[in-house]
């Protein structure tokens, strides 16, 4: 029966693949939407690395922008460096990246296991917040003006390639006893402990998993813009991000890709409102937000889907 | 070698001395009950055995190691395995995952044997999945197996929580009130429960109970505690007719 699932969800990433590559190639997406593949993968990273950390974990993060930027430098520093071929040079950029800000969680992850709620997610801010000064003010890394002269080698293909990468570890693990483990962690830590869960191991692999994922979205999102500056990863970017999880539903890897699909186009697609973009942003947002978890809706949205249950796998 | 010895165990918060000189041994294979009015130090027993509280003072050894000052992860690797007088169960994971969470300390494979699904752990997986069944069929929640563990009714959780400790493989069980909340009948079939799984896994266990019917019904000794203190430690029979304990229920 598994097996089954697992082939259906190959097929579904293979035609999906088919379809983006039919559009593109065909001519019928316009500039404005192809332009957005890039930026889609990079979200779709996001949210559901973010989410393994918030839904299933059960800790609120509010510092993956943090570890996006840190990912981000570390992997476009290395490619503004080097002088291997792009297709050297950009895998290993993705891994120093991720590496990078797998690092980081792992700093941010140790009081994590002190610290719970409220009070671990001001920590995960005031890291973000700190990283962003700090890259605001080193020259070396181009300030506050950006670091300047990134190859813009990333292409949908790799952006659609690492974003499955990122959706099939994260699925795997939390469909293994490690998951597991990581699940009741969320749902009774005493509970937990007393049954012998090592709750300290798993909150860091938790963090250190998910900054790597969220390092490797940043390679990606600096190899798409050429440019990265420290404003962009400030603290409203995190909020972006963990909007998506909500929205998506926490502990929902489908729901987080969807959400992190539909909130990239959004903004994109209602350019045409021009001053009521964020008004309408907000109304769609509010809308998602009551079809997803408005008992009669979800009712109906059931039914609609002939699913009988609302679950993580 | 008695399987538990606790020798002058004591824990005090603040100026509140809530366990005081507590000696206790359990044997192989013992069913041993633990009551006592509100507030006498019983659940504060059980912290302190599952290494949530560290004692001030006095000692416990467990299968000839001494125990006092390890965590309640080490605690339950070495064999004891707890319930919790308000359930804490696993609540939005199914039925299922509840007992393969206390069955994943038995089979060992890495993280990275998971992410790349390599054959460690398909088999490590099976392995669980079917003990995990196994578990739950004792249990009569077979059926439930994938229901969230919240959709329950009250007697089934506090079932499937006694499955979990179990699952953890234990050498001795810490029960606390299992039958709190329960009707007569759901009281009566508990109790068949309890000796069925002290029998069939082969392990002690240690249970605090209000139900006096089930206490003296099932239990081989019973240790009263009043105030942190121990002021009777016997075989039913006895314990019912102590004058002291007829006190400490039922006021002078």
């Amino acid at each position: 029966m598994k097996n089954k699932k697992n082939i259906v969800y190959a097929i579904i990433a293979v035609v999906i693949f088919i379809v983006l590559f039919a559009l593109v190639n065909a001519g019928v997406l316009s500039r404005k939407y192809e332009g957005l593949l890039v930026p889609i993968g990079v979200n779709v990273i996001l949210a559901v690395s973010l989410n393994l950390i918030v839904g299933f974990l059960g800790e609120l993060s509010l510092g993956h922008a943090g570890f996006m930027s840190v990912g981000a430098y570390a992997g476009c520093l290395f490619t503004v460096h080097s002088n291997l071929p792009v297709m050297v040079e950009l895998p290993i950029a993705f891994v120093i990246g991720g590496l990078a800000a797998a690092i980081f969680g792992l700093i941010i992850g140790i009081p994590a296991l002190r610290l719970k709620g409220d009070y671990l997610a001001i920590v995960t801010l005031g890291f973000g917040e700190i990283i962003r000064s700090v890259f605001n003010s080193l020259d070396i890394l181009g300030g506050s003006g950006g670091l300047k002269g990134i190859d813009k080698s990333s292409n949908y293909i790799m952006a659609y390639v690492l974003a499955v990468i990122t959706v099939l570890v994260i699925a795997n693990l939390i469909n293994s006893k490690h998951g597991r483990a990581i699940k009741s962690i969320r749902d009774n830590v005493i509970a937990a402990e007393s049954v012998g869960v090592n709750v300290v191991y798993y909150k860091i692999l938790a963090f250190v998993l998910s900054a790597f994922f969220a390092g490797i979205a940043g390679v990606l999102y600096g190899h798409n813009l050429a440019i990265l500056k420290p404003a962009t990863f400030d603290f409203n970017k995190s909020i972006e991000i963990l909007v998506m999880v909500v929205l998506g539903g926490m502990g929902s890897i489908p729901g987080s890709i969807i959400a992190a699909v539909i909130l990239t186009v959004l903004p994109e697609a209602m350019r045409s409102l021009a001053d009521y973009r964020m008004l309408f942003y907000a109304v769609a947002l509010i809308v998602m937000m009551l079809f997803s978890s408005n008992p009669a809706l979800v009712e109906f949205r059931q039914r609609l889907f002939g699913k009988k249950k609302r679950g993580g796998k | 070698m008695a399987l538990l010895e606790v020798k002058e165990l004591g824990i005090s918060f603040g100026g509140l001395r809530a366990v005081d000189n507590f000696n206790l041994t359990i044997e192989d294979g013992q069913l041993y009950g633990l009551i006592g009015p509100n507030g006498a130090g019983k659940t504060t027993i059980f912290n302190l055995l599952t290494g949530v509280y560290k004692p001030t003072d006095g000692t416990f050894m467990f299968d000839s190691e001494e125990m006092s000052g390890k965590t309640p992860i080490q605690i339950n690797k070495m064999g004891i395995a707890r319930t919790f007088q308000n359930i804490r169960l696993f609540s939005q994971m199914s039925v299922i995952d509840n007992v393969k969470v206390g069955l994943q300390n038995q089979y060992n494979f890495s993280v990275l044997n998971s992410i790349l699904r390599l054959p460690k752990h398909r088999a490590g997986e099976k392995l669980i999945t079917g003990r995990a069944l196994e578990i739950l069929k004792i249990f009569d929640l077979d059926g439930e197996a994938n229901q969230p563990a919240s959709n329950l009714p009250y007697g089934k959780q506090r079932k499937l929580e006694i499955a979990r400790a179990l699952a953890t493989n234990p050498k001795l069980l810490l029960l606390d009130e299992p039958a709190a909340g329960m009707n007569p009948a759901e009281t009566a079939e508990l109790m068949n429960t309890i000796a069925l799984i002290r029998d069939k896994f082969k392990i002690s266990i240690l249970l605090i109970e209000h139900d006096m019917s089930l206490v003296m019904g099932i239990c081989e000794r019973i240790v009263v505690l009043e105030y942190g203190r121990v002021i009777c430690d016997d075989i039913p029979e006895n314990v019912k007719n102590n004058p002291k304990v007829i006190a400490a229920y039922l006021g002078d």
